[in-house]
């Protein structure tokens, strides 16, 4: 689970970019604060071949990138 | 389907580069300075000025397109359900990041979204701060990719998210029921201003538009070089090309490095200043015009840093940092630039940068 709340842009979409980069995961669960963080996230991820869904939950959003 | 995700991707930002260049030719067209139709930088410094920050006469004012901007930003933010009150990450460092930015887009004469006009009119003297601004952007981005953060934000009460919305509508208030409080230039940059209403419209849909495209102009070249993401540089390219268009097509496109509109050719420092306004902002993750985005979206750290910013104008005016336009005095061309104390704080901007830069990487946690 990689946890991007709060951290302002573009942290958050480096820390999902170094996560696909470290172990090319098959699932990675994302947590997000923010709808700019949810959409860089999402270009990154689908770019590199991942399927995105995104769930809200509360003020957060639970992003599960999948290939 | 292919062309539906290409609009879908860029078709926003796009559109928001092309307004933003419109509402720069225009807001010229009808009295602001010329290839400065929207720079905020120079804006923040003016306004800066009509408080009576800093006493150079030639550069107070108003501007109602500050005012506009983060305005735009946050009716987008609260129709959009986007508007969060945030606060805590770094506030005092981005202050002074802020501060810095500014001094050092003051130096150039223009911050990066200025630098852009300036390069539709054809000023080539910012192709040089475009270089600098590449070079700052790429030494952020070595410290992105070591882990640099300022640390999270958190949730705070919604008043903290109104603060700057708030005093940008006291300024309006002010600029329009009782103008005789604020300073006005009567010659120079300050003096030459549009309508304070069609400032205004311009900024609040300038503001609107950036909100929701998340325009940036450091963002754009950050995001090409760390992530192969092209998105945001479009905007960038769609206010040069827009400009640029637009200039040629008025007759006003001047090409070349001499006698540009409040520009200078000394050149280091041109590329320098740019370089620490390039630097600061991927700290900050983003340009000054992102920054009052994220003001207006109730971001009180960014708040601050426009804040940071206001003050860096008024400390660079009374202290003589700010860049002087190259000028022709009795008919000899005279090269303007900064002054020695510019240099030194454009040099002292780095080492405090570098050691933002340093103390914030993983495992520095007690830095």
């Amino acid at each position: 689970m990689v946890d991007t709340r709060g951290l302002s842009c573009p942290i958050p979409v480096v820390m999902v970019q170094q996560a696909i980069k470290k172990d090319a995961p098959a699932k990675l669960e994302v947590l997000a604060d923010a709808k700019v963080a949810v959409e860089n996230i999402t270009r990154l991820a689908t770019t590199n071949g991942y399927q995105v869904s995104v769930v809200e939950d509360g003020l957060d959003f639970k992003l599960t990138l999948t290939k | 389907m292919k062309e539906k995700n290409w609009l879908k991707s860029y078709g926003l930002i796009i559109l928001t580069g092309i307004v933003v260049g419109i509402a720069a030719l225009v807001l010229t067209a009808v009295g602001n300075p010329k290839n400065m139709g929207f720079c905020i930088a120079c804006f923040e410094r003016d306004i800066a000025g009509a408080l009576g920050l800093h006493s150079a006469g030639k550069v107070q004012y108003m501007r109602p397109e500050i005012i506009g901007i983060v305005l735009g930003s946050m009716v987008a933010a609260l129709a959009a359900k986007e508007f969060r009150a945030r606060a805590g990450s770094s506030p005092a460092i981005r202050f002074v990041l802020g501060l810095f930015v500014m001094i050092g887009a003051l130096v150039f004469l223009g911050c990066p979204l200025r630098m852009v006009i300036r390069l539709g009119g054809g000023d080539l003297t910012a192709v040089i701060g475009l270089l600098g601004f590449l070079a700052g952007i790429l030494v952020g981005v070595v410290f992105l990719k070591k882990g640099f953060s300022l640390g999270r934000a958190y949730s705070v009460r919604k008043s903290e998210g109104f603060m700057l919305p708030g005093v940008m509508v006291v300024l309006l208030v002010l600029l329009v029921a009782a103008p005789q409080l604020l300073k006005f230039s009567e010659e120079g940059p300050g003096s030459m201003r549009a309508f304070w209403i069609i400032s205004l419209v311009a900024g609040l849909v300038v503001g609107l538009l950036a909100q929701r495209s998340r325009l940036c102009m450091a963002g754009g070249l950050r995001d090409a070089f760390m992530l192969r993401d092209f998105t945001l540089l479009s905007g960038f390219l769609a206010i040069w090309i827009t400009i640029t268009i637009g200039n040629l097509i008025m007759g006003k496109y001047n090409l070349g490095m001499l006698s540009q509109p409040i520009a200078h050719t000394q050149h280091l420092w041109s590329f320098l200043g740019m370089a620490l306004a390039g630097w600061g902002s991927i700290l900050l993750g983003g340009c000054p015009l992102r920054q009052l985005i994220l003001a207006g979206e109730g971001n009180g750290d960014s708040a601050v840093t426009v804040l940071g910013m206001v003050v860096g104008a008024a400390i660079a005016h009374n202290f003589g940092m700010a860049g002087n336009p190259d000028s022709v005095v009795d008919g000899v061309y005279k090269v303007g630039g900064t002054s020695t104390v510019g240099m030194v704080a454009v040099v002292l901007g780095f080492v405090v940068l570098a050691a933002i830069s340093v103390t914030h990487l993983p495992g520095k946690e007690n830095a």
